[in-house]
């Protein structure tokens, strides 16, 4: 996020040297819903959700409004992206992955589009959040684990047993494959969140330094934050796509085991 | 931390729950098959064009070699006729030939055969008046008649001679 928060934040904490970097990942109630106990407020968190979402819509329904044998720009970015993810998912799953397009289409593209959003002033950074990086990496390990067992039985235990390893070291392999299969979906999640909250965190501090600096001292930390904007826009295309391909990964560890 | 606020985490799960399955059943239900039949109307277009493409060319090829065995078979045909043509003129000419060649064969036979007579009556004749010119010179030379017998052999003897 850009300097125009920055300095709205610092205003906010009444300060022109007190900003607080955090103050952009704060999730703000919009207005609120209750069922019971369960709060399900809409925050400014679920707004760019179905911001993310209803713009992955657009693109692909208004997108490819006119099926053209010739694609225009929008309908080249729409098939483009599936194709992208279709590749993916063939050269990391092979055949038996197509099932699961949809799901890998839909995770990448919402990863994607949240990562994008958050880099707009103003805006707010949905998976800059662990609980919804971690949600999401849970569901995916929970669904590829049942579909392990599920394609294999009981066979797939055999996933945490390597091959051709001599037996004295068997218990310390399997206990060392069993840690590092249950850690995926915290170092998925964590990747991600992490990626997320550490660039736009530094963002945020730069933008303070412009301020703090004045007129003539701020254009250095500004120079910086050009540059690094650049960097951050690589790095929410980055995460996304990483995010999308360890899915397939593990995606073809249950159906395959390797 | 925002990230640890605890309180915000149902709201946030429930609101991440409804835009990804919507976004899910709204991809998969309509976006990704629309999206899937236009690649593959494309991929399958292209595919009747180039076998479209390949068809007309073999039936180019067809033509062109229909083409030209026809126009081997008219050139061979014309060869023929040229041929035979050439042949039937040969044979007319050389009759022709042969007949005026026995024609002018006779004639020259006939040429020499009257050459022959003419030059024996000739030479006949050249013996008659040698022997009066020898006859009339020794009359002259001598003053006297010449041996009519020896003036003949002396005569005889150069011709004999030329």
């Amino acid at each position: 996020m850009a300097a125009e928060e920055a300095a709205s934040g610092a205003a906010h904490h009444g300060g022109g040297l007190a900003i607080d970097p955090m103050h952009q990942f704060r999730v703000e109630t919009i207005f609120p819903i209750h069922f019971g106990n369960i709060d399900a407020s809409f925050t400014n968190a679920s707004l760019w959700m179905l911001i993310a979402a209803g713009l992955v819509t657009l693109l692909t329904i208004v997108g490819m409004g006119s099926r053209s044998l010739v694609p225009g720009r929008l309908q080249s970015v729409a098939e483009l992206s599936y194709e992208f993810v279709s590749n993916m998912l063939r050269d990391n799953v092979g055949d038996a992955g197509k099932r699961f397009f949809p799901f890998v289409f839909t995770l990448f593209m919402f990863v994607l589009f949240c990562n994008m959003l958050g880099m707009m002033p103003y805006s707010f950074t949905v998976t800059s959040h662990i609980i919804v990086t971690f949600a999401l990496a849970s569901f995916i390990f929970i669904a590829v684990t049942i579909l392990g067992f599920a394609v294999h039985g009981l066979h797939f235990f055999h996933f945490f047993v390597p091959k051709g390893v001599p037996v004295a070291l068997l218990p310390l392999l399997v206990v060392i494959e069993v840690i590092s299969y249950l850690t995926r979906p915290i170092s998925l999640s964590v990747r991600l969140f992490a990626n997320m909250m550490a660039g736009h965190t530094m963002l945020k501090v730069f933008a303070g330094f412009v301020i703090a600096m004045g007129w003539f001292g701020g254009f250095l930390p500004l120079a910086f934050m050009v540059a690094f904007t650049g960097l951050e826009i690589l790095v929410a295309f980055l995460q996304a796509y990483v995010f999308a391909i360890l899915t397939c990964i593990y995606l073809n560890d249950a159906l395959h085991m390797h | 931390m925002p990230q640890l606020a605890f309180e915000t985490f149902i709201p946030q799960l429930i609101w991440l729950a409804i835009s990804f399955i919507a976004l899910y059943l709204v991809m998969s239900r309509i976006a990704l098959p629309r999206i899937g039949s236009v690649i593959e109307g494309r991929a399958a277009r292209i595919a009747s064009d180039l076998d479209e493409a390949a068809a007309s060319k073999r039936r180019t090829d067809e033509a062109v070699a229909a083409y030209e065995k026809a126009l081997a078979e008219a050139r061979a045909k014309a060869h023929g006729i040229a041929q035979q043509t050439r042949d039937l003129l040969t044979a007319e000419t050389d009759r022709q030939r042969h007949e005026i060649e026995a024609k002018l064969a006779e004639k020259i036979a006939a040429a020499e055969a009257s050459i022959r007579k003419t030059k024996e009556a000739a030479l006949a004749n050249v013996r008659n008046v040698a022997i009066d010119v020898a006859g009339a010179i020794v009359t002259q030379l001598l003053g006297e008649d010449a041996d009519k017998a020896a003036t003949e052999r002396a005569v005889d003897t150069a011709l004999k001679q030329v």
